[in-house]
């Protein structure tokens, strides 16, 4: 192959990888630009304060979503940083532990576990022993979804920090879980905020754990054990429906969703700087 | 000197206090298994196990089930998803960690981490009211009127053109799983020693060239396992397709027609479905699900191993 043949190969290969580049990024650009322009008309005032409307009468809210959004997903944060906290720090701090081979195999078959798969799981455990659909149920699908998650980046954080601060701690004569309280988990503060709010926006988008835990409620609940609605369930629901107006609020919906995701992010990365 | 360090009261009652923690963790993975297993008996014990699985009706009146629609959905629909989106995927990570020049390599990632990030219902919103009229419009209508004035035995092949369907269902997920596999395949390029590429250009190699024969066959271990953690994640979806598939149990597919996958008919029918044996079929659908995504991931896990070991990393 003579040269000027090699050089007019590498310059049509810049322009196929810039290309493909391309076609993966015009739609994310369409999807965003969709879902803001589609989506701005949709946030009013009502749209935070009301409930939403009966169907096909127009206006309404999405404040039962909003609020649901956030109790179901804090109590999951609860439930699942504590677990996955928990065996993070147990696989970092204590390697040679007799748990840390079976629990890592588990923390990477639960991370590729469908998420429906857990809120059929949800609605097996929980669901049909207490006899109704509950936001509680729903919090226990998305907190299995944040355990692996949380676990793999609070060991991986852990991991980093130098074998010699612990040793420093205990020549102090602290003891281990001293150590582990007051020295390890504040040095590596920032990295685990990033892996809890990094697991918080991976489950706050989903819907399809919620279908059948949370399963969705037209009116504003605070009560755990009772149905709750969610933003990602709201846009569903809206998506599929035949009315106008719902449509329009689902796109709000998802404009609302995805700034929340991509603030949640924002902050994740920030964490991780600082920490 | 173990029993020293580790035998204060304070450090048992921590360290019992994590492996509390962590058997919790084991146990609810456990418990998963069990319960959809255990969810499914009644389907397994009515069809067979073999049967459920091979079975192509899903008929909730005449209570007869089986998953093959669902299953042959699952995989065509990922497959092709993947085919699609391979080659730009592996594409866009060329160009963040060897072509652009860096803020550019930086925005590009950004924004292909941006793609994960968003919501499964936005990408099904977003199919929904912009794609399907534009794939109905442009792409299936044009084609089926040709086929049927020049191929009408193309026409079973394609179905019925209305934008709802499999190959709508299948951009999406094309579109959806490109970070999974652009990123495992960045990180993987990223790690390719200077030394390797240094050498070939002294060679005189072109950069496609080193590109070609060196960042690629040594990257590859990564770019195979983020190809098949794609799958997985394809594999898994359900809400966006769930919005676009059509949600028919029908055999045999067709390209425009609609479609069901094994996720898609758990999220569809599962809060409504009545009587014991359609709710155990569907536990059972999940059940199946879970041990094809667990498979794809032992290999996905499998193939980073042998990738990491043969480079000498960790």
């Amino acid at each position: 192959m003579n040269l000027r043949r090699r050089y007019l190969r590498d310059r049509i290969m810049v322009v196929f990888v810039y290309l493909g580049t391309l076609i993966v990024l015009l739609p994310l650009g369409f999807i965003l630009l969709h879902v803001f322009t589609q989506g701005i008309g949709a946030l009013n005032w009502d749209f935070f304060t009301k409930p939403p409307a009966p169907p096909g009468e127009g206006g309404g809210g999405m404040l039962p979503a909003i609020v649901g959004t956030f109790v179901i997903d804090l109590m999951a944060l609860a439930m699942g940083g504590l677990l996955g906290l928990g065996g993070g720090i147990l696989m970092a701090e204590y390697p040679d532990h007799p748990l840390n081979r079976p629990l890592r195999l588990v923390a990477n078959v639960l991370g590729g576990i469908p998420a429906i798969l857990m809120g059929l799981f949800a609605f097996v455990l929980v669901v049909v022993p207490m006899g109704g659909f509950s936001a509680f149920s729903g919090s226990v699908a998305l907190a299995i979804l944040m355990i692996p998650i949380i676990m793999r980046a609070t060991e991986e954080v852990l991991r980093i920090l130098p074998w010699e601060l612990r040793e420093a701690g205990l020549a102090l004569g602290l003891p281990r879980w001293r150590v582990t309280l007051s020295l390890i988990l504040p040095a590596a503060r920032g990295g685990i905020v990033t892996g809890l709010l990094l697991a918080l926006a991976r489950a706050a988008g989903e819907a399809a754990p919620l279908l059948f835990t949370a399963f969705g409620n037209p009116f504003l609940s605070f009560d755990p054990l009772g149905p709750m609605d969610s933003l990602p369930l709201k846009i569903y629901v809206y998506a599929i429906s035949p009315y106008e107006d719902w449509i329009r609020q689902a796109w709000g919906a998802a404009l609302l969703l995805a700034l929340l995701l991509m603030a949640t992010n924002y902050l994740a990365r920030r964490a991780m700087r600082r920490g | 000197m173990r029993s020293k360090i580790y035998g204060k009261p304070g450090d048992r009652v921590f360290t019992a206090l994590l492996v509390v923690l962590g058997l919790t963790v084991m146990l609810v993975a456990a418990l998963m298994a069990w319960e959809l297993g255990f969810g499914g008996r009644e389907a397994f014990r009515a069809f067979g196990f073999w049967g459920f699985l091979r079975g192509t009706a899903w008929d909730a009146v005449a209570e007869q089930f089986g998953a093959w629609p669902f299953l042959v959905g699952t995989l065509i629909t990922s497959a092709v998803a993947l085919a699609l989106a391979f080659l730009p995927a592996l594409a866009a990570a060329i160009a963040v960690a060897e072509y652009a020049p860096r803020w550019l390599g930086e925005l590009v990632a950004y924004l292909i981490d941006l793609l994960a990030a968003l919501p499964s219902v936005v990408y099904g919103l977003w199919g929904i009211f912009v794609l399907v009229p534009l794939v109905r419009d442009h792409v299936e209508q044009p084609l089926f009127l040709w086929s049927a004035e020049h191929a009408p035995a193309l026409m079973g092949v394609l179905g019925p053109p209305t934008g709802i369907g499999m190959l709508s269902a299948v951009l999406v997920l094309a579109l959806m799983i490109v970070p999974y596999a652009s990123s495992l395949a960045r990180d993987a390029i990223r790690l390719v020693p200077r030394s390797q590429r240094e050498a070939m250009y002294a060679l005189g190699a072109t950069r496609w060239e080193v590109v070609r024969r060196v960042v690629l066959p040594y990257a590859r271990g990564g770019i195979f396992a983020g190809v098949i953690l794609a799958l997985a994640r394809a594999i898994g979806e359900t809400m966006a397709v769930t919005m676009l598939i059509g949600n028919s149990g029908q055999l045999p597919y067709s390209v425009f027609g609609p479609a069901a996958t094994m996720a898609s008919v758990i999220a569809n029918e599962f809060a409504e479905a009545e009587g014991g044996l359609q709710l155990s079929s569907l536990l059972a659908v999940g059940f199946l699900l879970m041990l094809l995504s667990l498979a794809v991931n032992l290999v996905a896990d499998f193939i980073l191993r042998r990738m990491s070991v043969g480079e000498g990393r960790k």
